[in-house]
C-alpha cells in the first residue's frame, strides 16, 4: 500500500445475513483527506461502515487499515488496528452516566498510563478543541444533539488516532450548528493531520468538508462515482450522479 | 523514547531540553519530572526547549500546555517546536484550561440532602397518587366504553404476563411448597403430627404465598419490563408522539397492561396454589404420607373463604404491579441509565406495596373474622 493510502477496500460485498447490499466495492482514503461515503437512504452508506471500524465483518472482500486487513482478523489484532481509529456513531453515543469529562477521559484512563491530572487536561484539550470546555461537567442529557455529537468527535479524538470515522454528524442539526461542526472537521484535518471518514446524505456538509467522496447507489448496489464533490456537481454526465448532487427526485437510491 | 534534559544556565535561566516522542506511550514518566523541575526553577524563567522533539501529539501537547498554565512567577517560554508541532499547540488557551470551568458542584451538607429527599419523596407520593386518579379514570373509561380499550395489545401482553411466566411460576411455587412441607414435617414428626403439614401447605399457599411469591414474581418480571418498554417509549419520544396525537398515555399504554395483569394474575395464582400443594404432596410421601391422604387432609382443613382470602388478593395485587410499572415507565427521563432507574425503581416500589398492602389485608381479614 502506498504511504499516502491509509485505507484500502478491496473487492468488499456488504450487507446482512449473506445477502449483499453492495457488491465489489473498492476504494482508497488518502493520509489527512476528508473522505465521504455518500448515498441515499438504505443505500449501505453505514453497512460499509460497520464493516471498515470492525463491527461487522463484510460478506467477503478485505478493508485494510495502514496496511492491515480488518476482515478475519483476530482479536488482538482487531483491538490493536481499532486504536489507529476513533469513532463517532449517530447520536454520540455518549455514556449517559458519566459527565462529559468522564466521557472522554474513559479511553485515556483504559489505554494509557498518563498521571491523573495528565489524564484530566488533555480531556479538557480535547473538549477545548470542539468549544465544549465550558461543559466538562455535564451530562449528556443536558446537551443539545450538536453538543452530543461535537462530545462524540472529543472523545473519539482522546488517544489521538490517525483515522476518525463519523456517521451522519450533521444529521439532526441546525444549519448553523452543522456548519460549526464542519469548520471542526477541516480545522481538525488541517491542523491536526486527522484522517476523517465521514458518512452522510447531507449535501450541505459534503461541499464544505470533504475533499473526496464515493457515491453508493442502492439498485446498482456499486459506486457510481468518486471524486471531488465539487466536480462531480459540475461536470458529471451520470443522470444519476447529477440528479443526486442537485437534489433532484429520483436521485440515487430514493 | 523521550528524555528530559535540565540545565541551569550563568545568566539564571532554566532550560529544560525535551527530545524524542512525546505521546501517550513516554509521557507517564516525563509528566511529573517536567513539572517539578519547571516548579523549582521558580523564580527563575524557565525555556522549554522543544528542538530535540521528533514526535508530538496531542498527549505531548498536553505536556506544554501544562507548562504554559501553570502560574510560574518567571514565566515560561516554549522555543524551537516544529511549525508541525507549533500549529497543534495554537490550538488551545492556556488561560481557558487554567481551571475547571465546569467544575461539579459540591456535595449539599447533610441537613440539605435530608430535606431534598424528604421532598422528592412527597414530590413521588404525589405522583403516584396523581397517577392512581388517573388510571382509576382511565379503567372506569374502559369499562363504559370497551371498544376504546387496543384489545390486541392486551392479548399481546396477557401472552407476556401470563403464559409466558408459567414456567418461573411452576418452578417457584413447586419448590416453595417442597421447602415448606419439608421444614415443618421435620419437626411435626416428633409429635406425631406430620400429616397437619397439609393443612399448613394448603392455608399457607391459598391465604399467602401463593398470591404474594405469584405478584412478587410478577413485579420483577412483569413490572420491569412494563417501566423499561415504557422508559424506552419515553426517550424516545413515543410518549410524547401519542400526547401530541391526542391520546392519553395512560389509556393507551396503561389501561392495556393493568387489564392484561388483572386477568393473568388471579390465573397465575390459581396455578401458584396448584403447584405449591403438588411440591407439598409430593414431598410428603417420603414422610409415609400418600398423595390422596395429604389432599383428603387439606380438603378438609380449607374452605372457600380461604381460598377466596387469597384470590381477591391477587386482583389488587396485579393492578399494584402493573400500575407502579407503567407508572415508573411514565416517569422516566432522559438516557439510558433512566430506563434501568426505572426498571429498578418498578420492582422496588412494587415488592414494598406488596408487602404493605397484604399486612393491610390480614388486619382486615382479621378484623371480618376472616
Amino acid at each position: 500500500m502506498a504511504d499516502d493510502i491509509i485505507i484500502r477496500v478491496e473487492h468488499v460485498y456488504a450487507g446482512y445475513d449473506g445477502i449483499a447490499i453492495l457488491e465489489d466495492i473498492n476504494f482508497e482514503v488518502r493520509r489527512g483527506e476528508v473522505f465521504g461515503i455518500l448515498g441515499g437512504s438504505g443505500g449501505g452508506k453505514s453497512t460499509l461502515m460497520k464493516n471498515m471500524i470492525g463491527l461487522n465483518p463484510p460478506i467477503s472482500g478485505h478493508i485494510y487499515i495502514d496496511n492491515d486487513d480488518i476482515v478475519g482478523a483476530d482479536e488482538a489484532t482487531l483491538e490493536r488496528i481499532q486504536h489507529r481509529f476513533g469513532v463517532m456513531y449517530q447520536s454520540g453515543a455518549l455514556f449517559g452516566s458519566m459527565t462529559l469529562l468522564e466521557n472522554v477521559r474513559l479511553p485515556l484512563e483504559v489505554y494509557t498510563s498518563l498521571p491523573d491530572d495528565a489524564i484530566d487536561l488533555i480531556a479538557r484539550m480535547k473538549l477545548e478543541l470542539v468549544g465544549l470546555e465550558a461543559f466538562t461537567g455535564h451530562m449528556p442529557s443536558e446537551l443539545s444533539g450538536g453538543m452530543q455529537k461535537r462530545a462524540g468527535i472529543a472523545r473519539a479524538m482522546a488517544l489521538d488516532p490517525s483515522i476518525l470515522f463519523l456517521d451522519e454528524p450533521s444529521s439532526g442539526l441546525d444549519p448553523i450548528t452543522a456548519a460549526s461542526l464542519d469548520a471542526t472537521i477541516r480545522r481538525l484535518s488541517e491542523n491536526l493531520g486527522v484522517t476523517f471518514v465521514i458518512v452522510t446524505h447531507d449535501l450541505g456538509s459534503v461541499f464544505v468538508a470533504t475533499d473526496r467522496v464515493i457515491l453508493l447507489d442502492r439498485r446498482a448496489k456499486r459506486i457510481i462515482a468518486e471524486g471531488d464533490p465539487r466536480r462531480l456537481r459540475d461536470e458529471t454526465a451520470d443522470p444519476r450522479v447529477r440528479a443526486f448532487f442537485r437534489r433532484e427526485a429520483e436521485a440515487v437510491g430514493a | 523514547m523521550a528524555a528530559l534534559a535540565i540545565t541551569d544556565t550563568a545568566d539564571g535561566r532554566r532550560v529544560l531540553a525535551l527530545t524524542g516522542r512525546l505521546d501517550a506511550a513516554t509521557l507517564p514518566e516525563l509528566w511529573a519530572k517536567t513539572r517539578r523541575a519547571a516548579d523549582e526553577a521558580q523564580p527563575r524563567p524557565v525555556i522549554v526547549d522543544a528542538a530535540g522533539v521528533d514526535y508530538c501529539d496531542g498527549a505531548g501537547v498536553a505536556l506544554i500546555v501544562e507548562l504554559l498554565r501553570r502560574k510560574h512567577t518567571g514565566g515560561v517560554e516554549i522555543a524551537n517546536l516544529k511549525p508541525a508541532f507549533a500549529v497543534l499547540l495554537k490550538q488551545f488557551d492556556p488561560a481557558v484550561l487554567e481551571h475547571d470551568l465546569d467544575p461539579e458542584p459540591p456535595r449539599r451538607p447533610a441537613v440539605e440532602e435530608i430535606g431534598f429527599a424528604a421532598f422528592a419523596l412527597w414530590r413521588d407520593l404525589r405522583t403516584q397518587i396523581a397517577f392512581i386518579g388517573e388510571a382509576f379514570a382511565a379503567l372506569v373509561f374502559a369499562a363504559r366504553y370497551p371498544k376504546s380499550v387496543r384489545w390486541k395489545d392486551v392479548w399481546r401482553i396477557c401472552e407476556q404476563v401470563g403464559v409466558d411466566a408459567l414456567p418461573i411460576v411452576a418452578l417457584i411455587s413447586v419448590l416453595l411448597g417442597m421447602i415448606l412441607a419439608f421444614q415443618s414435617a421435620v419437626p411435626m414428626k416428633r409429635f406425631g403430627a406430620e400429616i397437619f403439614v397439609a393443612d399448613l401447605i394448603g392455608l399457607s399457599m391459598l391465604r399467602e404465598l401463593g398470591p404474594l411469591m405469584t405478584a412478587i414474581l410478577l413485579a420483577g418480571r412483569s413490572g420491569a419490563a412494563f417501566a423499561a418498554e415504557i422508559g424506552t417509549m419515553r426517550v424516545n419520544q413515543e410518549v410524547d408522539a401519542l400526547t401530541t396525537m391526542g391520546l392519553s398515555p395512560v389509556r393507551f399504554l396503561v389501561t392495556p397492561r393493568i387489564i392484561a395483569a388483572v386477568l393473568m394474575t388471579p390465573l397465575l395464582t390459581l396455578f401458584s396454589d396448584l403447584v405449591g400443594m403438588v411440591g407439598g404432596a409430593v414431598t410428603m410421601t417420603s414422610f409415609s404420607i400418600p398423595v390422596v391422604t395429604f389432599l383428603k387432609e387439606i380438603d378438609a382443613a380449607v374452605n372457600l373463604t380461604d381460598f377466596l382470602a387469597g384470590f381477591v388478593k391477587s386482583f389488587v395485587f396485579a393492578v399494584l404491579v402493573a400500575g407502579i410499572g407503567c407508572m415508573r415507565g411514565l416517569q422516566t427521563r432522559a438516557g439510558a441509565s433512566a430506563v434501568g432507574d426505572s426498571a429498578t425503581r418498578a420492582v422496588v416500589t412494587g415488592i414494598i406495596m406488596l408487602v404493605v398492602v397484604d399486612g393491610l389485608f390480614a388486619v382486615v381479614y382479621y378484623l371480618l373474622n376472616i
